[in-house]
């Protein structure tokens, strides 16, 4: 790791460390607990009943036979659920994935559950479920959904965001549409311009935890669920509306979390495994098994992408055009939206326009995963870059500095930057070693840049001093990667005292205020904000207990080092109060000291990346491995660099698994035929080498400490960073991802005979 | 059909009574209350459940509760020595080779594995060592320098 501190404007003492993590012990030893460690008295055993068809209509569905099993307590349909036909479209669509009413629209559509005194019963009690289905054409392929006499999913599907509104329902749910200047006047004035389709496959985010709850509704309609989430009060809110209970009546604890990625921002299975326990009356366990998690829990987006760039002879781009089409599952998402957003976002364009269409397909439905939808659109531009700057003989890397947006730049999606590193960590790239590094035969270099938004929202924290002057904060964001500690490290500098004197916990839904949930690279951003006015708020306090304790104004106290200080030629030679003996007095000056927080978290500063990686193509089977890796990212302030750099590991490999192998293989029968870690492969430990990283710190403006997100942008670019690597390599130009090695052969295979049929028709035109 | 099974687990007596089709993963977790070994996937391929039985480095997932009979069943909990911590415990707390933590078990046993066979690993050794246990957080970087650092400390390097 090596950090470039050059562009940071503050000096700390605690921020910038890197101390143990608070859960490390916990987690090192099998004590921490996970959505599925957690057991209540009397539980039960909660199973879903899975569609086996990607599209029909449910005729019927006989439960009877399974209610009669010994053993089984309960067992619910749609029709145990609130028919929300007629309501909110989002809520219906959220309880008709969770529980299909009508429909069932895709291979492990939810259409029954058991609730059973053990396992064997309750998988017993599935089978003995009957359910009529009349099969109804499907169509999985996000290109085949919008041709012409494709299956329609959704009758009612006009797409929305277009004027006047059609009249004829199609899969396209929704347009959307960025950018300014006029693009064809643009084009005008491009020397060069390259047109291609690019294609990326449905991945999962494939945390190795498994969704899992533990459900408990009490006769008096009051309600508690554990479960790991990425959103606990999210999860509370769309609970309580889908079973129509009084949110403030259900507690959510959130447990330990196995990874998320995006993937544990929607309910799932919670809502079911509640109505289960509400209809048993006991507590419900529902697990999901690994083939559940592939084909009934929300993956991202296939997409296919449509682009147009015309550069000048310098290098200077004169326009952008893309058209992206996201595949979205059975219903409307935001996934198109945020790639039309993100497609140009690196760079200075006058002229540019990207449309984002929603596709309707017959797959589960999709969710967020890390930077959702930015990475496929990245692949399309990144390589876009390469090949235009081949094409003029200019060095892809300079033709990127000469493009990159900077403070001032109108964003491609509307708002203008502040300051901001896509240049800075073109520069480091620039620099860094590994662009100058000798490559062996059949390797290749490529490097691409990514960008993200990282977002803020509604956040609370409790800062409470203990008796003894340690301090527990308590957050409501989730820790999915070590943001205890970094919570903690930010207490600990504004109050002035060590990381070891503050323990941070993340509370459940009854003991803080509403917290967005943790994704959009938020967790840390927000709640550190939030945690530096609530360290605000009580040195406020503690200052006037001191001033109590001396009896001296209070505007003569001061707050350095953890410690109350008098001031003024008066009071100067008192000896300063600490934290702990402020704390100790405080039965005597007022009660319990705490600082409390509510905001919206506004300013979350957009985020930047370059990497570089070199590849190593093997001619006669197609398989690429990554041989050497570098991430540069700023961090605005890296709060706790090491795992600020586990962050940026973890997104590029997440990134290299998409960019070499993953994808949701479907058959003609509209099934996925890899629902599990042997056929849906993610990157092993020997897949894979060291990944090096380089974090630079260009202070957010809006943050007190300079902050920014850190957790996603680092998945952007590596499907084109790798593609670039493969074209340097071979000179074939990879437009579909995964690049497997059957699609990598078959490339080189046709560059070969290509190249084979030049050579012959040679001589003859001579 | 029930069974009664007789085993040692991290040096104890434990016997219990499992379903003859029950995993020993699903043993551990919910007869003998040892919650430490996860279920990532159930079939073997993500290496969370990893356990060592009779010295030999098992997806749980994999073994039949019955099979446990008579034998001897390594958990992470057994890792620690008391409240001492075991040095691949704490070099991957120190080197973050941790994120969630989900898999963190499975690594432990695997890496445990590994360096009682093999004490002084290449870099190469460990990432083939560690190929059956998933990862989705650290991209294996700290994991592979955490084990390095713990076979170099065990050797007194």
């Amino acid at each position: 790791m090596s950090s470039d501190t050059k562009f940071t404007g503050q000096k700390f003492k605690s921020i910038g460390t890197s101390p143990l993590r608070p859960d490390g012990i916990d987690k090192v030893t099998g004590r921490a607990r996970f959505g599925a460690d957690i057991n209540l008295p009397g539980q039960l055993v909660g199973r879903i009943l899975r569609s086996p068809h990607p599209h029909a209509a449910i005729r019927s569905i006989d439960t009877s036979k399974a209610e009669a099993l010994a053993g089984v307590k309960a067992v619910i349909t749609s029709a145990d659920l609130p028919d929300l036909t007629n309501g909110n479209s989002e809520l219906f669509n959220i309880l008709d994935n969770c529980m299909a009413r009508t429909h069932v629209y895709y291979d492990g559509h939810a259409v029954a559950a058991v609730a059973a005194v053990d396992a064997t019963t309750a998988r017993k009690a599935l089978k003995l479920i009957e359910v009529d289905y009349e099969l109804l054409p499907h169509v999985t392929d996000v290109d085949e959904a919008v041709a012409k006499g494709a299956p329609i999913l959704n009758k009612k599907c006009f797409t929305e965001g277009v004027e006047p509104k059609p009249r004829k329902a199609s899969n396209i749910a929704r347009r959307s549409e960025f950018g300014h200047g006029d693009v064809e006047a643009g084009f005008a004035k491009a020397a060069v311009i390259i047109e291609r389709n690019f294609r990326t496959e449905q991945t999962h985010q494939g945390y190795i935890e498994p969704h899992a709850c533990v459900a408990s509704i009490s006769p008096d309609g009051s309600g508690e669920l554990w479960v790991c989430t990425q959103g606990h009060f999210v999860f509370r809110q769309h609970c309580a509306e889908l079973l129509g209970m009084d949110v403030s009546k259900l507690r959510v604890t959130p447990t330990e979390i196995g990874g998320g990625f995006g993937g544990k921002t929607h309910v799932w299975t919670e809502p079911v495994a509640l109505a289960l326990s509400r209809k048993a009356n006991r507590p419900v366990k529902l697990v999901m098994s690994r083939d559940e998690v592939f084909r009934a829990s929300g993956p991202t987006s296939a997409t296919s992408i449509d682009i147009r760039i015309g550069v000048t002879k310098k290098g200077r781009i004169t326009a952008g055009d893309a058209t992206l089409r996201y595949a979205s599952g059975p219903y409307v998402g935001m996934w198109a939206e945020l790639g039309a957003m993100t497609s140009f976002a690196c760079y200075d364009m006058k002229n540019v326009r990207t449309v984002g269409l929603e596709v309707l397909v017959n797959r589960p439905k999709t969710t967020a995963y890390r930077a959702p939808s930015a990475p496929m659109a990245a692949f399309a531009v990144e390589s876009m870059m390469d090949e235009l700057a081949a094409s003029i003989g200019m060095d892809p890397l300079e033709m990127r500095i000469l493009n990159a947006a900077k403070k001032g730049t109108r964003s491609s999606y509307g708002p203008v930057y502040g300051p901001i590193g896509i240049g800075p960590t073109l520069q480091a790239a620039r620099e860094h070693p590994h662009m100058s590094a000798p490559l062996g035969k059949n390797q290749g270099r490529g490097m691409a840049c990514g960008f993200w938004f990282n977002f803020g929202g509604q956040t609370c924290t409790d800062l409470n001093i203990a008796p003894d002057g340690s301090v527990c904060l308590t957050v409501g964001t989730i820790d999915v990667g070590g943001a205890r500690a970094s919570l903690a490290l930010v207490a600990a500098e504004e109050l002035g005292i060590s990381y070891d004197q503050v323990r941070t916990v993340v509370g459940d839904t009854s003991s803080l205020g509403y917290n967005d949930m943790t994704d959009g690279s938020r967790g840390t951003f927000s709640s550190s904000m939030a945690t530096i006015m609530s360290a605000r708020n009580a040195i406020k306090i503690l200052k006037e207990r001191a001033a109590k304790m001396w009896d001296i104004p209070v505007e003569k106290v001061t707050w350095e080092e953890g410690c109350a200080k008098a001031v003024g030629k008066k009071y100067g030679n008192l000896s300063p109060l600490s934290l702990a003996e402020i704390a100790e007095a405080a039965p005597n000056t007022g009660g319990p000291i705490a600082g409390h927080n509510e905001l919206v978290a506004d300013g979350a500063g957009v985020s930047f990346a370059t990497h570089i990686c070199d590849v190593e193509v093997d001619p006669e089977t197609g398989r690429t491995q990554v041989v050497k890796y570098t991430v540069i990212q700023d961090a605005g302030k890296a709060v706790h660099p090491t795992y600020v750099e586990g962050q940026y590991q973890g997104g590029a490999a997440q990134g290299i698994g998409w960019a070499l192998n993953e994808e949701y293989v479907y058959g003609e029968d509209g099934r996925l035929q890899n629902s599990g870690f042997l056929d849906y492969r993610i990157p092993v430990c020997s897949d894979l080498p060291m990944i090096g990283t380089q974090i630079l710190e260009i202070p957010n403006p809006n943050h007190p400490y300079g902050i920014r997100g850190v957790g996603e942008t680092s998945i952007v670019p590596p499907l084109a960073a790798i593609g670039n690597a493969v074209s340097n390599a071979f000179g074939v130009r990879m437009t579909h991802v995964p690049m497997s090695a059957p699609r990598i052969l078959k490339a080189l295979d046709e560059a070969e005979s290509k190249k084979a049929d030049e050579t012959q028709q040679l001589p003859l035109e001579l | 059909m029930t069974q009664l099974v007789n085993t040692q687990i991290n040096g104890d007596a434990v016997g219990f009574a499992c379903e003859i089709d029950e995993t020993l993963l699903d043993v551990l977790r919910n007869r003998v209350g040892l919650s430490g070994a996860k279920e990532g996937c159930g079939t073997g391929d993500c290496g969370a459940c990893s356990v060592i039985l009779d010295g030999t480095l098992v997806c749980s997932c994999l073994v039949l509760g019955v099979e446990a009979e008579g034998r001897k069943v390594e958990t992470v909990e057994g890792l620690s020595d008391g409240a001492d911590l075991h040095p691949l415990q704490t070099k991957f707390i120190e080197h973050a080779a941790l994120q969630c933590g989900i898999c963190t078990p499975g690594f432990l046993m695997a890496a445990k594995a590994l360096l009682k066979n093999n004490p002084d690993p290449t870099e190469e050794e460990i990432r083939y060592a560690l190929a059956g246990n998933l990862c989705r957080c650290t991209g294996y970087d700290k994991i592979v320098r955490a084990v390095q650092a713990t076979a170099a400390d065990m050797r007194g390097s």
